[in-house]
């Protein structure tokens, strides 16, 4: 049974790939939508198995690490696999539509898209650091790809610029690789860990770990290393835009994560902490500060996911040195951060894609109007950025709630300076977008409705992400199913 | 679940879903959308009804489940929700017919009452919070949903009021939620309860807890419109007649008022909130924001900010209320919530009125407007009479509540307090209704219409009419069963057991 799930989450995305790869557009929407019903029930079937026996260790194969494959399969994983059955879902679902079949190189997308969520299930699962390395070059390589798919300059020129950045993030994270397995002679995370618990802190190691933050962080774009990511996201088709922001630098911030959860203790310290923090903190005001200088109404969005970024990166001061029940609050908070962006952030981009398609412009002021013609799609967008706000009762609102309890609770009052004015700025870009549109300079309907089922999509996202805040604990409650410790070499 | 957590729920949900149907309603669909404003806001009524007389029975309603690890969704009514919860249930039906009315024919009807029954649901979790959490949530849950009414014309100074609006309320919140997020940490989740929690505190906790005091107090200070956190609420005037009723009477500055009240009675208790001397700073504060509310009213010419101004005035006489250390003062204070709720959403109504039969908006405009709208200029008068606190009325009730609760306590100076506010309502009262009266129309109304029959469109004509002769009503009877000022003794007796 497991091997099936395992195969299933990890080849059949790779199969849908190269089917798709060999199709013309339609043909291939067909049969991603068969692809996306199987994923979707292969993710619902890994959470009923963990949840009724437990997380667990697997070896793909029967191959150990270094040679083979090591699955760490836990509550944590769970909740990103189905995460990204969903949103991944919703935003294929939305393109098959959006896209337009008649534009030849659009067929390139489904095998692109199916790349990318091979590679996003091969992070969420993986359990040595190479085969994350693996599975982050899968998603950066297709994540480039479906940025220039846009096919205009501008579009090639941002996918050049992101290609650029998340090489040379990679190469910093393999670098880490090596010398880890240099030193230590294993690739397992939870063998590494084992080691330098025994071992104790090594100054080799520490370094080894530096860089694998600064290639990750890269690739998160975190501030100050966030300069590709608006360009990239601002001009990629609105369900790609959606999947990167809402996916794919979850993904090297996960990776960043779970090294920092593993091996900090021992090979982090208190000023690497605080400098993540720092710069975490740093990108919420600044991001949201240029979101809401943005002319243009998807750089807002794109700046916005910047700030919020940021708000992930407090998961290393708040754990550091903490008791067990802060540094627990704080990771929920970091997951429902995590979770409740993905959503909304997915949902807004959708929703300005189709604002963008309806006005035809992609300025703000254009938005005149737009309340009165077009409520639905703006609803969309405003209901994910009540989220963004973190005002209740979103999952962005739960998230920040358990962050300043955090924050708090381990005496690191000046993250709460972060949390509230962020909050505060966010509600800046965001009221400017409703305000542009709710103002009423034409009595006539000039605008192009996109068909319902455009809208409908950003819709159930967003009313998802506002819903988070109330079903918090439950959601929770899957990241916290229990595991098996032990396994790994 | 059971019917008595049932209750509560559906009340919350009632608007909720009449907020949800309406916004997937067709905008031409004028006729079903006002049927299910109206179905909905009577069944609303009901439930709260049957809710009180279970509340005056002994009977609990509660619902309740964990949202955030370590914290609980908690919808309880209590004898102080059932005020809050009447008083807007009562209003919100009142208000929605005036609003049929006064919107007839105006672009964006579908959005504006899909707000309108938003902004209701929120201000019935506000009633219904049973914990500081779930409070905070139906708070900024208000503040969402009246932005796009305070908006709603679209107009350049609508946008600008709206923004100054946005920026005051979410910034009061995100005061409001470090100061929760930080009792929390300190003190772990706590309901409300009669009596308060903090009535044998530990030394140690004496000073963060009276910053957080302080903290919670700013938070709610913005929407109760205490000076200097007030300048949202003349600005927000711009919005339409039946919002601007709204926002004044039941809405906004009342769920900052009610907040403090919670805070003042149920969360940290009477004597706790005086023995760590916070309720001179408060009651000095609102002594302050009554006098100025009321000197800065005289000034205005335009009718609806002299109105915004008095509202800032007479919110106050609520959060002095609490301040007066004593049954009788609480209850005075506890009674204007409804008082004030009623007499202020007359005056409105009638000026808005006034503003869609006459195109009248100043002040100055007014002259002779009582013979040619005299039912109107009845409900104002009395309105305003019931403001400046003449016997028999509401306002009289209040005034003259708090003034004996004051002298029992020995705080003569708020008496003085009171005589001067009485003096100042009088002083930018009496002059608008020496012009309804006793003015000679000086030239033609800046923009007529007529409605046949009745003086003005009878949607427009009724909600006054009705809530001018409750004001009488809880005026002349406020010593019977089920009037404010009972209901008020009720809950004070079970909160202020000195």
């Amino acid at each position: 049974m497991t091997l099936w799930l395992m195969a299933g989450l990890l080849f059949t995305p790779l199969a849908w790939a190269v089917l798709t790869l060999l199709m013309d557009f339609r043909k291939g929407r067909v049969v991603t939508w068969l692809g996306m019903l199987v994923q979707l029930l292969v993710s619902l079937g890994l959470w009923a198995v963990v949840a009724g026996d437990g997380g667990f260790h697997y070896a793909l194969g029967g191959w150990q690490a270094p040679l083979g494959i090591e699955l760490r399969v836990d509550g944590l994983a769970v909740t990103f696999v189905l995460l990204t059955a969903l949103v991944a879902a919703a935003c294929g679902w939305h393109a098959s539509i959006y896209l337009d079949p008649a534009k030849s190189w659009h067929r390139y997308f489904w095998p692109l898209y199916w790349f990318l969520w091979a590679g996003l299930n091969a992070v969420w699962l993986g359990g040595d650091l190479f085969n994350l390395y693996v599975g982050l070059e899968l998603i950066s390589l297709s994540a480039v790809g479906l940025v220039a798919l846009g096919g205009q300059a501008a579009a090639l020129r941002a996918a050049i610029r992101y290609l650029l950045a998340a090489l040379l993030g990679s190469l910093a994270y393999l670098l880490g690789v090596a010398l880890i397995y240099g030193q230590s002679g294993s690739l397992s995370l939870a063998g590494i860990a084992r080691l330098t618990e025994q071992s104790g802190g090594d100054p080799g190691l520490a370094f080894a770990l530096m860089l694998m933050m600064f290639g990750l962080a890269l690739k998160t774009a975190l501030f100050p290393l966030h300069r590709w990511l608006p360009p990239a996201h601002g001009i990629a088709k609105s369900p790609v835009s959606a999947l990167l922001s809402a996916l794919v630098v979850k993904a090297s911030f996960y990776i960043a994560a779970r090294l920092w959860l593993e091996l900090g203790d021992e090979l982090g310290s208190y000023a690497l902490a605080q400098g993540m923090g720092l710069l975490g903190g740093t990108a919420v005001i600044w991001g949201s500060w240029r979101a809401f200088l943005q002319p243009k109404l998807k750089q807002v969005v794109a700046y916005s996911s910047v700030a919020q970024i940021g708000y992930l990166f407090l998961l290393f001061p708040l754990t550091w040195g903490a008791s067990e029940a802060v540094s627990m609050q704080a990771q929920q908070g970091i997951t429902l951060q995590v979770i409740s962006h993905a959503l909304a952030k997915a949902a807004m981009f959708l929703a300005a894609g189709n604002l963008i398609m309806s006005v035809g412009s992609n300025r703000v002021e254009a938005l005149a109007g737009v309340s009165r013609f077009l409520p639905f799609s703006l609803f969309s967008f405003g209901l994910a950025g009540v989220s963004l706000m973190g005002l209740p009762p979103s999952g962005g609102f739960a998230a920040k709630w358990l962050l300043l309890q955090a924050s708090l609770g381990s005496g690191q009052w000046w993250w709460l300076v972060v949390l509230l004015l962020g909050g505060l700025l966010s509600a800046g870009y965001v009221f400017r977008i409703y305000r542009a549109s709710f103002v009423e300079d034409s009595d006539i309907d000039h605008f192009y409705h996109p068909p319902r089922s455009l809208e409908v999509i950003p819709m159930i996202l967003a009313l998802l992400s506002l819903g988070l805040g109330l079903a918090a604990e439950s959601v929770l409650s899957i990241m916290a199913l229990p595991f098996e410790e032990g396994g790994g070499v | 679940m059971t019917s008595s957590a049932l209750l509560p729920v559906a009340a919350l949900m009632t608007s909720l879903m009449a907020s949800v149907i309406i916004f997937a309603l067709p905008e031409k669909n004028y006729r079903l959308r006002t049927l299910i404003n109206l179905a909905a806001a009577i069944l609303k009524l009901t439930l709260v009804v049957v809710m009180v007389w279970g509340v005056m029975q002994g009977r609990e309603y509660e619902a309740a489940f964990t949202m955030v690890p370590g914290v609980e969704f908690v919808l309880r009514a209590d004898a102080l929700a059932m005020l809050f919860a009447g008083l807007s249930a009562l209003l919100w039906l009142l208000t929605t017919i005036y609003a049929v009315g006064y919107l007839e024919n105006s672009p964006n009807r579908s959005r504006f009452f899909g707000f309108f029954s938003l902004c209701v649901a929120s201000t019935m979790g506000i009633a219904l919070a049973g914990n500081l959490f779930t409070f905070f949530l139906f708070y900024e849950m208000l503040t969402l949903s009246t932005y796009p009414l305070v908006v709603h014309r679209g107009t350049p100074k609508a946008l600008r009021a709206g923004r100054t609006y946005i920026i005051y309320t979410l910034t009061g919140g995100a005061v409001l939620l470090l100061a929760i997020a930080w009792l929390h940490g300190l003190v772990g989740d706590l309901r409300f309860q009669e009596g308060g929690h903090f009535a044998d505190l530990a030394p140690s906790l004496e000073g963060p807890v009276t910053m957080i005091f302080v903290l919670l107090i700013t938070g709610l200070g913005v929407k109760a419109a205490l000076v200097p956190l007030h300048g949202w609420l003349p600005q927000a005037m711009v919005a339409p007649a039946p919002v601007s009723a709204l926002l004044h009477a039941v809405a906004v500055v009342k769920a900052g008022a009610f907040g403090i009240i919670r805070v003042v009675f149920e969360l940290y208790g009477l004597e706790a909130t005086s023995d760590l001397g916070l309720l001179m700073g408060l009651a000095a504060v609102a002594a302050f924001t009554i006098i100025y509310g009321s000197t800065r009213a005289l000034f205005q010419v335009d009718l609806k900010r002299r109105l915004a101004f008095s509202t800032i005035s007479q919110v106050s006489y609520i959060v002095l209320g609490l301040c007066l250390f004593g049954p009788v003062g609480a209850a005075g204070g506890l009674v204007h919530l409804v008082h004030q709720g009623i007499m202020k959403i007359t005056l409105f109504f009638c000026a808005g009125n006034y503003a869609e039969t006459l195109g009248v908006h100043c002040i100055d405009e007014l002259d002779g407007a009582g013979k040619r709208m005299p039912a109107t200029s009845m409900a104002f008068t009395l309105g305003a009479f019931g403001m400046i606190g003449a016997p028999p009325l509401a306002g009289f009730i209040t005034k003259w509540t708090m003034g004996t609760g004051a002298l029992a306590v020995g705080m003569d100076w708020v008496v003085a307090v009171l005589v001067a506010s009485s003096l100042l309502n009088a002083a930018y009262f009496l002059p608008i209704l020496h012009r309804l009266w006793f003015a000679p129309q000086s030239r033609p109304w800046p923009e007529e219409r007529r409605w046949g029959r009745l003086e003005t469109s009878s949607w427009l004509f009724w909600p006054p009419m009705v809530t001018v002769v409750l004001t009488v009503l809880f005026g002349v009877f406020a010593a019977l069963p089920f009037s404010p000022l009972s209901w008020v003794e009720l809950i004070v007796l079970r909160e202020v057991a000195l």
